[in-house]
């Protein structure tokens, strides 16, 4: 009698601390990843050769932080404000004159994948996003 | 298995390592370095050392305020009312706060009511870096000392040191304050230091500061490390002043007064 009732009590326990994970597995919709939008007016207008981000796509999704945070070095403290990308492109290395200009989205392109993520980047804290500046929503 | 103390050392090593493989073989293959590379367009301007001679013969209130208008605006300063919250990069002063040692009781009018344009002075010898604890305070290349507001802690240590009053703290959110903001340029957060950057994102591109642009011929700005440049000139041809020169922070705006 006594040892069911222990039984019992772990098999509770063990499913209490466990509900993160089957929860998550229950739910596909909560884990899927987000969809981020390309549709602005810039990017909507860009064809061909010219339908590229600064550097690799793939690059890009895992590295943009790296990224801006070299440009913000050289920018800020070296004074070279043009970058050279990996196909030669030249960019001016800017957050708010170059990397807005295409994604003008804030809400459905970089909020997207930072909330997913669950990350606080304190760029906007300076920085203007195009929805505050009255850009392209 | 006989399992003795150093068989089991072995076989731990041995059983470490080989997840480390593991773990370095399975990790994703996409490149962490940033493999583009930068270029000055103007060709490294090292030889270059910004300065600023302001003729107070030609420049006016009505001048200074336009000044102080489009370099606010630009630069998103917020606009706060009270003295103790103010944030400004350019401002007027009368010239016995600027001047106080060359100041005497019988001066004429016309020099005390005159708002004296001031800003940060860009010292050759600059306090305000020496003591920045996190170095968010540095003189670049061409001799302009400015401010990297990622690092800024908000110690104001810089503040207490400058012995000219050029910085300003947010002592409030600046957004709140900013009638309309400018795109193209960021807005600095609660708790930062900022001043007058002499306009280093338009030097960068080849243009004049804001100001020197709007005043004309009140305000010269060149390359005072060469000695043919125009305010090279200005600085040989007339008597120009520093403020407080024998502190030996060594300013680089003059004042032709």
């Amino acid at each position: 009698m006594k040892k069911t009732n222990v039984i019992i009590g772990i098999v509770i326990f063990a499913i209490l601390v466990t509900v993160p994970f089957w929860s998550a597995i229950l739910s596909p919709a909560s884990g899927a990843a987000p969809e981020v939008s390309f549709d602005t007016p810039v990017i909507n207008q860009l064809s061909g050769d010219d339908y590229k981000c600064v550097e690799d796509v793939e690059w890009m999704r895992a590295h943009h932080m790296d990224l801006l945070s070299d440009w913000k070095v050289e920018v800020v403290r070296e004074g070279t404000r043009t970058y050279i990308a990996e196909d030669g492109t030249e960019y001016l290395a800017s957050l708010q004159n170059t990397c807005f200009e295409c994604h003008s989205n804030y809400e459905d392109f970089c909020l997207k994948c930072h909330t997913y993520a669950d990350v606080n980047p304190t760029c906007w804290e300076c920085h203007v996003e195009p929805t505050v500046a009255g850009g392209a929503a | 298995m006989e399992m003795n103390r150093r068989k089991f050392l072995k076989l731990g090593t041995a059983a470490v390592a080989g997840l480390g493989v593991a773990a370095a073989s399975t990790s994703p293959a996409v490149a962490a370095a940033v493999n583009g590379s930068y270029k000055n367009a103007e060709g490294k301007q090292n030889d270059v050392t910004w300065g600023m001679v302001i003729d107070m013969n030609k420049m006016d209130n009505e001048t200074l305020n336009k000044c102080i208008e489009a370099c606010h605006k630009f630069h998103n300063v917020p606009n706060i009312d009270t003295k103790k919250d103010e944030v400004k990069w350019i401002w007027g002063e009368p010239f016995e706060h600027l001047f106080l040692d060359e100041t005497h009781e019988k001066m004429g009018e016309k020099f005390k009511d005159k708002n004296f344009m001031t800003i940060c002075n860009h010292c050759a010898e600059p306090v305000c870096v020496r003591v920045c604890p996190v170095k968010a305070t540095f003189m670049n290349a061409q001799g302009v000392v400015g401010m990297d507001m990622h690092r800024c802690l908000g110690c104001r240590n810089c503040m207490a040191a400058c012995p000219y009053g050029a910085r300003s703290f947010n002592y409030k959110a600046p957004r709140d304050y900013i009638e309309e903001i400018n795109p193209s340029y960021p807005t600095r957060m609660k708790g930062v230091v900022e001043k007058c950057n002499f306009c280093s994102e338009r030097l960068a591109v080849g243009e004049l500061p804001l100001c020197a642009e709007i005043a004309g011929a009140a305000i010269t700005f060149g390359n005072i490390a060469d000695p043919n440049s125009g305010v090279s000139k200005k600085l040989a041809d007339n008597f120009t002043l520093q403020r407080r020169s024998n502190l030996g922070t060594k300013p680089k705006v003059y004042y032709i007064v």
